[in-house]
């Protein structure tokens, strides 16, 4: 089982393409689930916001229309006549799994999936056909992904986020907005920021995603905003020192003051003994040498400490 | 939702796993009749969701009906990190050779289930000098696997049959009720070589629930939270007196992490998820309210498009409705603030332009009346 990502995939090019391209940041995205409500509200605020959405797909609701976008039966049907490679995933828990099959089979590259309360083994599953087929998952459990000013596939609000070289890493939805507000207001804007979801299991870890953003030239800093339980931290501190990450890194981690052993919200969330706790993971970063911030207000101070050495 | 050993000793027995002849006890008429059911000497065993029951005394061996009663009573109101036994569990004792470590979890870093096993059982798992962990396939270990394993742990002749036996069945129980953890510890060598799991950690995956209607009756949820379950909320009830509403697991997590760091202490954790309205709100004042140790509330509401205007009408309506009494401190980023500040002037609710500043007052209001009574 490999844990980096191969060099190959680059989500900028996947999301937005390149500069001088005909459809730069115009990429057509397919949102599985367009006539949910959870689907029909997030598909009109992320068209305002730029996004290219071309096809939804509701089983049974083929030939008609959402707001001028056809629906289609199928994933193979939308793809075939879009061209797409990514899909917005916005179906209720239940049917994930075959959402997210269908989509892979469909040829898509890169699968948002948005959801919570998805079962475990079904997360596992589809991570395991993706990987097959060379296809990337983001989430479940997930805010999704935005490239400021340019495009989203998700459910975040646009008002937080701004333009800029800062990419935010999250594995919380809300505070993934309140810190890159905070950012924001500082003057810090993003050029990514993407939810690597609440839930125990993550299509993109937070190692996959650093190696998503290690060589890019557009990107300055990075910020991660973790939460207790597991051990993604831990393992992100590690992978900073073994592979001599030079990019500076700001951390904010939430729930030092949580009980153990009780779930926080997220599925994700829960300490046992001391596998998954705040101090395990403020001691790792230390070693990597990863400030921490007490709580969203400081990190950009955090950051504006780190640019200035 | 973590289950009870005995319950996870139903599963275990469901799948083949041995497990000693037992008797749940709620009462000591029911702990005799277990009595001569098993014969004595026997094990009573509080049944806890919270761990160390072993060192916190609340494992008992009782030689004789005599012992029986004092020993009963003693676990049923022997409280262990805060938590009083539902039932109490009545065991034979097993004629032990020598015990085992066996457990199957979700690794959260590898993406997959790995089975961790030792030749030392009834330790504590972090603490054992050698043990051996195999990734299991999503479809299950393969007896290769568990041989292999069996070999690398040193046992011999038909300790590897009953060692491929006993995690072959532990393997297909994970995967057909989906559990994120099941564990045995110890497992029990018995004379005869077979073996058998004197003790059950089992954790089935929440988001899987749906596929599972048999396991409902192990569900124990307080009123509280199976209103707070039904509205879609995350709820968790804590010690102290602050309540802590928000939009997000995470941004709650947070304030609560603030909360504390201002020398306050939170008495419940609420995230009522992604829809910001009027309904929504009232329905997480309501839950709150029936929370009778909470003096004042916290409220952290983050995102472009909450209307803070129908969060301040909750707050208003909840108290129009006498549904609580207690001061709220409310930090809305969204539009219309001005509008809710206004609306909420002269009640007892009040609007901060960040949440340090609504936490700093809801601490020192607390912190006044405390110093006036």
């Amino acid at each position: 089982m490999t844990t980096t990502v191969e060099k190959t995939f680059n989500i900028f090019d996947i999301l937005i393409g390149t500069e001088g391209e005909e459809d730069f940041g115009k990429k057509p995205v397919i949102i599985q689930g367009i006539t949910g409500s959870y689907g029909s509200t997030h598909t009109r605020l992320m068209k305002a916001y730029g996004t290219n959405i071309p096809a939804g797909v509701t089983p049974g609701r083929g030939g008609q229309r959402f707001e001028d976008i056809p629906v289609y039966n199928t994933m193979s049907e939308a793809v075939q006549a879009t061209g797409a490679q990514i899909s917005g995933i916005f179906v209720p828990a239940p049917f994930f799994l075959k959402a997210a099959v269908e989509a892979i089979d469909s040829g898509i590259k890169l699968l948002v999936a948005i959801p919570e309360h998805i079962p475990i083994k079904d997360s596992i599953k589809v991570l395991e056909y993706a990987r097959k087929n060379g296809a990337k998952m983001i989430g479940p459990n997930t805010p999704g992904v935005i490239v400021p000013e340019v495009m989203k596939v998700g459910i975040m609000p646009a008002q937080p986020f701004k333009a800029g070289t800062t990419v935010v890493f999250s594995r919380s939805g809300t505070l993934m907005y309140d810190v890159s507000y905070n950012l924001t207001s500082k003057g810090y804007g993003q050029r990514l920021c993407l939810g690597i979801g609440g839930d125990p299991i993550n299509g993109t870890n937070l190692i996959e995603a650093f190696d998503l953003v290690r060589d890019r030239e557009d990107v300055e800093s990075i910020v991660v905003v973790g939460e207790i339980g597991g051990d993604a931290e831990e393992q992100l501190a590690q992978y900073i020192i073994n592979t001599n990450f030079i990019k500076p890194v700001i951390a904010y981690i939430a729930g030092r003051a949580a009980p153990k052993e009780k779930r926080m919200g997220h599925a994700g969330a829960i300490v046992y003994g001391d596998y998954g706790s705040a101090e395990s993971k403020v001691a790792n970063y230390a070693k990597a040498n990863v400030p921490v911030a007490k709580r969203p207000a400081e990190v950009p101070e955090l950051l504006a400490n780190k640019l200035r050495k | 939702m973590r289950l009870l050993e005995y319950q996870g000793k139903e599963l275990f027995d469901e799948f083949g796993i041995r497990v000693p002849r037992s008797h749940l006890a709620h009462t000591i008429q029911e702990a005799r009749e277990g009595g001569s059911k098993l014969g004595y000497p026997l094990v009573i065993k509080s049944q806890l969701t919270v761990g160390g029951r072993g060192k916190a005394g609340a494992i008992l061996k009782c030689k004789n009906e005599e012992e029986l009663e004092p020993k009963f009573n003693e676990l049923l109101h022997k409280e262990v990190k805060g938590e009083l036994p539902r039932s109490i569990l009545l065991e034979e004792m097993a004629d032990i050779k020598r015990e085992l470590y066996l457990s199957m979890f979700l690794n959260r870093s590898k993406r997959c289930y790995s089975l961790i096993s030792s030749a030392e059982g009834g330790i504590d798992i972090e603490s054992a000098g050698s043990k051996v962990m195999v990734d299991v396939p999503i479809d299950g270990l393969s007896p290769q696997q568990a041989e292999e394993t069996a070999v690398k742990l040193g046992l011999n002749g038909e300790t590897i049959v009953s060692f491929v036996d006993f995690t072959t069945k532990l393997s297909k129980l994970v995967n057909e009720k989906e559990a994120e953890l099941a564990e045995i510890n110890p497992v029990a060598i018995l004379q005869d070589d077979s073996f058998m799991a004197l003790d059950s950690k089992v954790i089935i995956d929440d988001n899987a629930m749906f596929r599972h209607p048999e396991l409902k009756k192990y569900e124990h949820v307080s009123e509280l939270e199976k209103q707070a379950e039904v509205s879609g909320f995350s709820l968790v009830e804590l010690d102290g007196n602050v309540a802590i509403i928000g939009n997000g697991a995470g941004l709650v997590m947070s304030t609560l992490d603030m909360v504390s760091d201002a020398g306050g202490r939170a008495g419940a954790f609420l995230d009522f998820g992604g829809r910001a309205t009027t309904e929504t709100i009232y329905e997480a004042l309501k839950v709150i309210s029936k929370i009778k140790r909470v003096e004042a509330i916290l409220v952290n509401l983050f995102g472009g498009i909450v209307r803070t205007n129908l969060v301040a009408q909750a707050i208003l309506d909840a108290y129009n409705n006498n549904l609580m009494n207690v001061p709220v401190f409310a930090r809305i980023s969204g539009a219309e603030s001005e509008k809710a500040k206004e609306m909420l002037q002269g009640s007892k609710a009040k609007l901060y332009n960040t949440v340090e500043e609504a936490i700093q007052s809801a601490v020192s209001t607390l912190n006044d009346s405390r110093g006036s009574t």
